[in-house]
């Protein structure tokens, strides 16, 4: 731990809030935990995808003779074989369905192509060597369409169509309070366009998994999936019903998204259904480059008013986004970006148009702060603006216009947890001390911070819920079992955790089953930071149901009033005395009292929006946090240090603080990635960057010791007050370093990733100011 | 067996295993398909990940891009292999359990493996810096890399290289 925890509610817990090293942790670190790919079977078979090598196309001509012909191909599979090809994206997970998506894809492509990379074939042979010597021999002609490159200029009139039916996929519109009258008053306006790229994952686990059929003619798949409820889909996909697809999600090596929508599970899927045998599937790194779906790239025009005081009056906002070549979740990524763009400050009047189109990029979905974080380089970007015109200390202004409690966002939703920005601001400020000095004549130092808000936890409309059971054992010991999938947060250890914590049972003596849609409880996604939140609060309410029913059979048994007994390690105490745990358990079974328990949580509710947003509550709650950076620019390479880096967030309680620190820093590190370094570049549709050699992501020299400060309020909505902080902390690193560059060199950067000629840019922009 | 296949032996952790496959097959390969020893992990396939870094008699390498046949009669390391005998962590991997240093755990062996290497070959204290410098080659998305700096730091200053 390189962090400080401030804590405002002291409760007393003997496992939560312990910073426990993990259980999963050790198995990973012994070098023993099967990751999707390490499962093989004896005899299995191999599958692999044939890909589009162009962006938009017609496909002509499709032969698989010389490929079926190589020996130890068992079957090469085009769109015309698969039962169902259609992949229906609609909102994952234990939500009922959303009307605004609606979006859908072939398995695979049998007459258009619309990115390079999209699925053509899928080759099923015995080994490996047959299975790459036969991909090569698929035969693909294609008929060249218009490549439609650029989002804004797909909303043209004249462009060529994607899709049919044009080009915008969806749109999103604020309109709240006079923003033309709050500009004409306006002491200052501030204007300015700011862009970011696409950003492509980069776990280290590429897409992998491996399928069969087991003795009741159930498909099992066991894949890197943040998602196990996909059996649904990938059922309607074969023909067969639900009850018939199992998918399990063994620990996964890492997802941040990428791993939300489908990658190898329809195609295993098809593959088994097919050859009735083990199959396995493994994603090569440029195949997960290429093609799965990245981060949208945003342009975003911001209009900011203030008054003398730095108090804001309005934003103006217009919001493009790229889809790419299919819908995924764009929709409700861009829904995230419209409620999200004003940032964790009170905004009266604001006007926001938000679109995103339809090109031949590569598609793009959910990714870590998914649509949310992208503007957090708008809105503090404006607010620096606005301090630097007025003179106004930009921690001040910040504190001036925080969100508090009982605040409304310009969406209608109302805040009704404490807000502890002002706190992450005194926080990140009191642990940095000085500005550091240039390090020689040619540098600049430059310090900056930058605020956030996130939600956590899905949208209220899509009626989420999830699900825990936990029991004892006779001999005390203790079963948890939830659906959630486990990508390297904790996500399992954390129910552990929690039902320690309230059924008195140590941690060695607990096993947390989990991410099984078969045999665990469904517990929905492991995305939009909701798995503490619902499946925490599941746990919670488990346990708890099952503290009582133990705690009554002892009422029972022994007389005493049940509110008088608590539960001890091993025992359950009482004013009469303490009455063994196992005494306690066999007085359930002779009481016909159940030692096991169900918990079902489910999430806030509210009513789903239409394009124009005017509503109430949209998220269950958000994370606020405060990030400081100190960088050093090389005025004549652009080269860019981070001397310093401080993230503080109010994570409401931290149930694990090494989890939570973890979160953090690696989010953190995650988001300067997006901020110096990672570009998916596409050319005409070309994916440029395929492999690990051209798509950069941080190494260890690239990034400083990531400092954090964790505050609990105990206000969340998690259990015992926790919020959650998956993907809060990606946010901030993309505005405060080109706001530590524009402190250093004095203009500021405002097109993602800042690479060093960008910087140089920067630098001549702010000597020209300056002279 | 075919014309191309070679007969491999290299013992792994210290188990002597032969396995005769095509003479292209990589050493990663060779570890995962033929030998059941998974904890090397394919990241990237071209060398610049480290999620498949072993030791090949004593020395890191991308197992992705190393032939098996290349390093025949081999003594290859995995973090499997730096576990004790019962196969509880070693010193090594306790540091990197106390601190926190493997989320998704993907890129742990590989980490596991240049850490080792950095602190038996180092001939001076290594400084933070140094440390960073030398996990260059292992990429991690999770951690931010503070945590196994930390347990690696951590490590060298008990005198633990393994």
């Amino acid at each position: 731990m390189t962090g400080e925890i401030h804590t405002s509610k002291i409760e007393e817990l003997r496992v939560v809030h312990q910073p426990l090293a993990r259980h999963d942790q050790a198995e990973k670190i012994a070098g023993t935990t099967r990751y999707a790919g390490d499962l093989a079977f004896a005899g299995m078979l191999h599958a692999r995808l044939v890909r589009s090598q162009v962006p938009s196309a017609r496909l002509t001509r499709r032969d698989v003779t010389a490929a079926v012909a190589v020996p130890g191909v068992i079957s090469v599979l085009l769109g015309e074989d698969v039962p169902n090809n259609e992949i229906r994206v609609d909102v994952p997970g234990q939500t009922i369905a959303v009307g605004a998506l609606q979006a859908s894809m072939q398995v695979l492509a049998t007459d258009r192509v619309r990115f390079h990379g999209e699925p053509i074939a899928l080759v099923i042979a015995e080994t490996e060597d047959a299975l790459a010597i036969a991909c090569e021999l698929v035969e693909v002609e294609y008929e060249d369409m218009p490549v439609v490159s650029d989002p804004e200029a797909a909303l043209a009139d004249d462009a060529p169509s994607v899709h049919e039916g044009g080009n915008l996929l969806a749109e999103w519109h604020i309109d709240r309070g006079d923003v033309d009258e709050a500009f004409a008053g306006a002491a200052v306006v501030v204007e300015e366009t700011y862009r970011t790229q696409f950003v492509d994952h980069a776990y280290l686990e590429p897409e992998a998994g491996v399928g069969w059929l087991d003795d009741d003619g159930v498909l099992n798949l066991r894949v890197a999936t943040q998602v196990v409820e996909h059996y649904r889909d990938v059922a309607k996909i074969l023909g067969v019903p639900d009850a018939k697809v199992r998918v399990i999600a063994p620990y996964v090596g890492g997802g941040f998204g990428g791993k939300e929508d489908m990658t190898v599970e329809p195609y295993l899927a098809i593959a088994v259904h097919r050859t009735r045998k083990p199959v396995r599937m493994l994603w090569t790194r440029n195949e997960s480059l290429l093609a799965r779906a990245k981060r949208h790239r945003n342009v975003m025009r911001y209009r900011t008013a203030a008054d003398a005081e730095g108090t804001l009056l309005a934003h103006d906002i217009e919001i493009v986004s790229d889809a790419g070549a299919y819908a995924y979740l764009s929709a409700l990524v861009l829904l995230y970006s419209t409620v999200h763009a004003c940032g964790p400050y009170r905004v009266p009047n604001v006007r926001i148009r938000a679109k995103t189109a339809y090109t031949n990029n590569p598609p793009t979905s959910a990714f870590r702060g998914f649509g949310g974080m992208q503007m957090v380089l708008g809105y503090e970007s404006q607010i620096d603006e606005v301090s630097r015109r007025l003179g106004i200390d930009p921690g001040e202004i910040r504190k001036r216009n925080a969100l508090a409690r009982g605040d409304r966002l310009p969406v209608g939703q109302e805040i009704i947890t404490e807000v502890q920005l002002a706190q992450t601001i005194d926080a990140v400020r009191e642990r940095a001390g000085d500005k550091p000095v240039p390090s020689g004549p040619r540098k600049a130092v430059g310090r900056a911070i930058a605020s956030n808000m996130q939600s956590y936890g899905r949208l209220v409309w899509l009626n989420d819920s999830s699900a825990a059971w936990i029991g004892f054992e006779m001999d005390g010991s203790l079963t948890v079992r939830c659906g959630v999938p486990d990508i390297g947060g904790g996500q399992a250890s954390s129910l552990g955790q929690i039902a320690s914590e309230i059924l008195a049972v140590d941690m060695d003596r607990i096993s947390v089953h989990f991410g099984d849609s078969a045999l665990t409880p469904l517990a929905g996604t492991t995305t939009a930071t909701r798995q503490l939140l619902m499946s925490g609060n599941a746990t919670y309410e488990a346990a708890v149901l099952l503290r009582d029913q133990v705690l009554g059979a002892v009422a029972a048994d022994t007389g005493q009033p049940i509110d008088s007994l608590r539960i001890e390690p091993s025992e359950i105490v009482g004013p009469d005395g303490a009455t063994p745990l196992l005494t306690a358990l066999q007085a359930c079974r002779r009481r016909n009292v159940p030692i096991e328990a169900l918990g079902t949580f489910f999430g806030p509710k509210g009513t789903e929006v239409t394009r124009d947003l005017d509503g109430d509550r949209i998220f269950p709650d958000f994370t606020f946090g405060t990030h400081l950076a100190d960088v050093e620019v090389d005025l004549d390479t652009g080269e860019v240090r981070i001397l310093r880096y401080i993230a503080a967030h109010d994570v409401g309680r931290a149930i694990n603080p090494m989890s939570v620190e973890g979160q953090i820093s690696g989010a953190v590190v995650q988001g300067l990635g997006q901020a110096l370094l990672e570009d998916v570049v596409v050319q005409e549709g070309v994916n440029l960057t395929p492999g690990l050699f051209q798509y950069m992501i941080p190494t260890a020299t690239d990034v400083p010791d990531i400092e954090t400060v964790i505050l609990e309020s105990g206000e969340g909505l998690g259990p015992f007050g926790a919020r959650g902080i998956g993907e809060p902390p990606i946010g901030p690193p993309i505005a405060v370093i080109p706001a530590a560059i524009a402190d250093a060199v004095g203009a500021r950067p405002t097109t993602l990733p800042i690479t060093p000629e960008r910087v140089l840019d920067a630098v001549a922009r702010g000597s020209r100011a300056s002279a | 067996m075919t014309a191309t296949d070679v007969t491999v032996t290299l013992t792994v952790n210290g188990a002597p295993t032969t396995r005769t496959t095509g003479g292209h097959v990589s050493l990663l390969r060779w570890l995962r398909d033929l030998a059941d020893v998974t904890d090397p992990k394919y990241g990237c396939g071209e060398g610049v990940c480290g999620a498949c870094t072993v030791l090949v008699d004593g020395e890191p390498a991308s197992a992705c891009i190393v032939l098996a046949a290349q390093v025949d009669g081999a003594a290859i390391t995995t973090a499997a292999g730096l576990c004790e005998p019962d196969g509880s962590l070693g010193p090594l991997q306790r540091r990197f359990h106390e601190h926190h240093a493997a989320q998704c755990g993907f890129c742990t062996p590989g980490m596991l493996l240049c850490a080792h290497a950095m602190l038996r070959d180092a001939t001076e204290p290594l400084s933070r810096a140094d440390i960073r410098e030398q996990l260059h080659g292992n990429l991690c998305r999770c951690t931010g890399y503070t945590d196994i700096v930390d347990a690696i730091e951590d490590a060298q200053a008990q005198g633990i290289a393994r």
